[in-house]
């Protein structure tokens, strides 16, 4: 018996049977061909440029995100589950924005307390009674899983602003296909590679109602020092289509435009790698160098759609994620299918103190925070940085949350040792527009590299892995 | 009461301008208490782009410089019909929510000082306390001009004890949210009655009162706004309801010179 | 295509043809001090005045060494033309226009990138510096081919190819105004030793020996080492030659586009009022005065360029 559920082995060693292929696979090859194998992977993520920029003290060092040969399996039949389960995840989120936006009824209704919003600074006045083309206001979004045992995932939070790390879902694979051709003939994968043209064609039905003709989508990126630039620039090339910053834009005739080689060219549908804060100076930070000034206006007129629409992070933000499931129940009369992880939020006193009782269990999260950062695993942390934590939660209760620590389900990772189980979580990647949910097989599975480490960021150590969601 | 509008918005550059825009909110709303008979909000030196309503419910315009341009002049003249409500509003309308405007704002949040004066503040009722507050913030806060700027916050008025009708309507705004009212900033015209040519664009502040909806006050004149004023836009602050605010490439000095006629036409209307 | 990208890709290839340039020239200069022993020292000088890099150096060096030279054009941070700095803003500006190129393209550029600046992390050897210098020609050429190979010959691939020309004609222009004096009539002492020297070193930083050889035969003068570089309709590396490739991408620009703007005309002025004369008549013009004048008249057409395609705000 291991602690930890492996999604290869189970509870009990034995090879689950989403894993049968593989494994047989994996027995007849030999380690030393495998290591070149992860050796070459490795070389071609650095040749083409899969790399995020690390800020250090001097200049931005450019890395690599370890990539592990051993792909992540999930049954159809686990896919269709979980599908059915994000879907109705992400409509409620796009209800939930377009009420909490338009006449509020969840508040009106009780459902969630007004303070939740009220003092909120993802929540943006300039979005309430804006109707965002097409109706949608979270275009992109990407739902963190984790798996605890045979049966049961739970959403760990939700991405509605600029979820990242597609680009890697999409090279994982690719790279695989390129190195284990054969591993794809034994095996039927469903295919992830149709991501790009279903991106563009999901922009491109949420143009404005004004637009006549082919709409024009661009991506906006900060420019080429962003830790996420080649996803970026990925994405604008498969989609084919332009990769826009600020200073290429401007507004033109009353619409927003980019400078071409022959003037400026009105852009319809923009696809923004921006925060909201930076998006407009004249809106909003007028020291923001990277947005276009007035741009605001242009949406508020109806004449570009942003996606993600602006104010979305306000369904994403860590204290709304513990409503999640009032949330879904209230906009779709059903039971959320996906699990909530337990959430304490340390803003009531009777969850501070049994947080603050219990915090050597517990996970502890800022409301705001993203990345891994500003987070503690009581588990594995010492006296000092639990006592170090406790002062900061009764500072600034409103600040945290807090979760039981799962036990997060295991995937293998190839070692100089062999086989070795490490944690790992899932972030599949969905698509809304007017003409409904759709949602890439798989996603990115992020591994903890460090034995028994259970932070899965880039940014902090984690690798990735290709995701397979075996068809019937 | 009839009162024709001018207002001239005059900025010149010492560099050709290659690109600018100016966001400008300088059109009233019909209302209970104002009736808009004729309005026209026109530009020299650049072009209209586009208009929307914001979440106040404020007409937004986005004007952008003709390139190389100089000089960029907005005019915004009308006609306004005004009738004497004593302040009073009415509900309040729109999709936003009317607890937003309990929310902070860096010029509105109530420190220290704002507290304080906030607590000192009495009255029978809401609106009595309300007047009371208006008249304490005005002794807190003596009218002056020159001693503040347009960014300047509630809790740096109070502490230079000078200013002008925003500083007062921030002052008043953070005390009466501080008191748990919602609080809105209004800009507009008034007519003094000495004069045709006004100094500048008024502002004063509204507050919500259960019983009667937005209630207007003027902190420096002592009065609840009556038919002499005209409401243009509402905010949480001075950023959200500023009748212009603008956006440049380059830096290049600007001078603006604004001019402000507001004269009754009642006479005229007689004859 | 955006203006920014046009700039983007204008700028990489410049930033390329740079980076190719100065290692061509750090061969010159290493192989005459290789010819001439000790008193060498000189000779870099001039060369660094070549690569228009001396003031630069001279702020940080108090004397020039072989050394000093050498590292200050190769790896150099505080020189933006060293051939790192070059390889590196050429990369970056590869990723700004990402979209415009090629898979293959983008992976030559930045493999180059990643090779060089292995090769450069620390002070190259005397013994190392052939190899090296060969690699930074080779991965320059590898980027050349990729985008022969694969590119469309649409807006972006002219835009690649005007850049190129612009910076091998600045360079080509440059080598021969460090170096005129030695190419006037009257100021050679026709066959010493030095001349020679002079004239091979001429000819060897814009890799012309073998072809001046095919239109000269082996007799060096420097009427004909100038008619060579300046004229020569078949010399990849001439001004005329160079002229005469921007001016077909200027008209692919503008037939593509449907468009005439004033860079075409600039060009067109340009090739007519330097490349229609023979070489003596430039020599009576004096051969310094018009290499500058057609710098300057380069740099014109440059931001001309920039203007008219709408590179920056």
């Amino acid at each position: 018996m291991t602690e930890y559920f492996d999604e290869m082995w189970g509870l009990s060693q034995q090879t689950r049977a989403p894993y049968k292929k593989f494994s047989e696979w994996f027995e007849g090859e030999e380690p030393a061909r495998l290591r070149a194998k992860q050796r070459e992977a490795e070389e071609l993520f650095r040749l083409t440029g899969i790399t995020f920029n690390v800020y250090g003290r001097d200049e931005a060092e450019e890395r690599l995100i370890p990539f592990d040969i051993i792909p992540r399996v999930i049954s159809a039949r686990e896919w269709k589950k979980l599908s059915k389960g994000i879907d109705q995840r992400v409509r409620a989120i796009n209800a939930f924005l377009h009420d909490i936006y338009h006449r509020q009824e969840i508040i009106r209704a009780g459902r969630i307390p007004r303070e939740m919003i009220e003092k909120n600074e993802a929540y943006l006045p300039h979005m309430i009674g804006v109707r965002p083309p097409g109706g949608i206001y979270t275009h992109i979004v990407g739902i963190d899983l984790v798996r605890t045992d045979e049966d049961t995932f739970y959403v760990l939070e939700d991405n509605a602003r600029t979820p990242s790390g597609v680009s890697y879902m999409l090279e994982n694979r690719e790279t695989m296909l390129q190195m284990f051709p054969e591993l794809f003939s034994k095996t039927r994968v469903q295919p992830v590679s149709g991501y790009p043209r279903a991106l563009q064609q999901s922009l491109a039905a949420c143009a404005p109602e004004s637009c006549n003709g082919p709409p024009t989508v661009a991506v906006l990126t900060p420019g080429i020092y962003n830790s996420a630039y080649y996803e970026h620039s990925f994405l604008a090339d498969k989609m084919g289509v332009e990769l826009v910053e600020g200073s290429d834009l401007r507004i033109v005739d009353g619409h927003v435009a980019m400078r071409t080689t022959r003037g400026y060219q009105p852009i319809d549908v923009l696809y923004r790698r921006i925060d909201d804060d930076f998006i407009d100076p004249l809106n909003f930070n007028p020291d923001s160098m990277l947005g276009v000034p007035g741009i605001m206006d242009v949406y508020r007129a109806g004449r570009i759609t942003i996606a993600n629409a602006p104010g979305g992070g306000i369904s994403d933000d860590k204290a709304i994620y513990s409503y999640m499931p009032e949330i879904v129940e209230f906009y779709t009369g059903e039971k959320a299918i996906l699990e909530n992880v337990p959430t304490w939020r340390c803003n009531e006193p009777d969850s501070l103190q049994y947080v603050l009782d219990n915090l050597k269990d517990l996970v502890v999260k800022e409301v705001h925070g993203s990345g891994g950062y500003g987070m503690l695993i009581g588990p594995t942390s010492s006296k000092k940085e639990l006592a170090e934590f406790e002062a900061k939660l009764r500072a600034r209760p409103n600040n945290y949350i807090a979760q039981p620590t799962l036990s997060l389900s295991t995937v293998p990772i190839f070692t100089k040792a062999g086989l070795a189980p490490r944690h790992v979580d899932l972030r599949p990647y969905v698509l809304v527009s007017p003409d409904g949910v759709n949602i890439t097989p798989g996603g990115l599975t992020r591994v903890a590299l460090k034995k028994g480490s259970l932070v899965v960021n880039s940014s902090q150590g984690g690798g990735t892995k290709d995701t397979w969601v075996l068809e019937d | 009461m009839l009162l024709r509008i001018s207002h001239v918005t005059k900025y010149n550059y010492d560099e050709p301008v290659d690109y600018g825009l100016q966001q400008v909110r300088l059109t009233p709303k019909s209302t209970r208490a104002q009736t808009v008979l004729q309005w026209s909000t026109t530009v020299d030196g650049g072009k209209r782009e586009l208009g929307f309503e914001d979440h106040n419910r404020n007409t937004v315009e986005l004007f952008s410089f003709d390139p190389g341009a100089k000089s960029l002049v907005v005019r915004a003249e009308g006609l306004v019909q005004l009738s004497n409500t004593h302040g009073v509003v009415g509900p309040h309308e729109g999709h936003t929510p009317l607890w937003l405007f309990q929310r902070d704002t860096p010029q509105t949040k109530a420190g220290k000082a704002c507290r304080e004066l906030a607590k000192t503040a009495e009255g029978e009722n809401d609106l009595g306390l309300l007047h009371d507050l208006s008249a304490k913030v005005l002794s807190a806060v003596s009218y002056e001009t020159g001693e503040t700027n347009s960014s300047s916050t509630a809790e740096e008025v109070l502490a230079a004890g000078k200013g002008v009708c925003q500083d007062h309507a921030h002052v008043f705004i953070a005390c009466a949210r501080h008191l748990g009212f919602p609080a809105r900033y209004v800009s507009g015209y008034l007519m003094m009655e000495d004069r045709e040519e006004q100094e500048a664009t008024h502002a004063w502040a509204e507050v919500h009162v259960d019983a009667l909806g937005w209630v207007g006050f003027d902190v420096p004149n002592e009065i609840s706004p009556d038919e002499r004023y005209v409401r243009v836009a509402t905010g949480l602050d001075y950023s959200e309801a500023a009748p212009v605010s603008g956006h440049l490439y380059g830096s290049t000095a600007e001078n603006l010179t604004v001019s402000v006629t507001v004269s009754s036409q009642q006479q005229s209307q007689s004859q | 295509m955006l203006g920014k990208t046009a700039g983007g890709l204008f700028w990489m290839s410049r930033q390329l043809e740079r980076s190719e340039n100065t290692a061509r020239m750090i061969e010159t200069g290493q192989r005459i001090a290789l010819t001439r022993g000790a008193d060498s020292d000189g000779e870099w000088a001039s060369i660094l005045r070549t690569a228009a890099v001396s003031s630069g150096h001279a702020a940080k060096y108090d004397t020039v060494t072989r050394e000093n030279a050498i590292d200050w054009m190769l790896r150099d941070k505080a020189n933006p033309s060293s051939v790192l700095c070059s390889v590196e803003t050429a990369r970056n500006n590869a990723r700004m226009v990402r979209t415009a190129l090629t898979h293959e393209c983008w992976e030559a550029v930045n493999a180059a990138y990643l090779r060089i600046k292995e090769l450069l992390a620390r002070r190259v050897s005397e013994r190392d510096l052939p190899q090296v210098l060969a690699t930074i020609r080779q991965r320059s050429a590898f980027v050349r081919g990729a985008m022969h190979g694969t590119l469309l010959r649409n807006d972006i691939y002219d835009f690649i190819r005007i850049g190129t020309f612009m910076e091998r004609a600045d360079n080509t222009a440059r080598i021969l105004d460090v170096k005129y004096y030695v190419l006037l009539p009257m100021a050679s002492s026709v066959g010493s030793r030095l001349d020679n020297v002079q004239w091979e070193t001429i000819l060897r930083s814009v890799s012309a020996e073998g072809g001046y050889r095919m239109t000269h035969g082996h007799k060096i003068r420097p009427r004909e080492i100038a008619q060579f570089l300046l004229l020569d309709k078949r010399m990849p590396r001439s001004l005329n030659f160079c002229c005469s490739k921007i001016r077909d991408n200027l008209g692919y620009l503008a037939s593509d586009y449907g468009e005439r703007l004033d860079s075409q005309s600039c060009i067109d002025t340009l090739c007519r009022r330097f490349m229609s004369h023979d070489i003596d008549a430039i020599f009576d013009y004096g051969l310094h005065e018009y290499i500058q004048d057609f710098l300057s008249a380069l740099a014109d057409l440059s931001r001309q360029i920039e203007i008219d395609y709408r590179f920056y705000e």
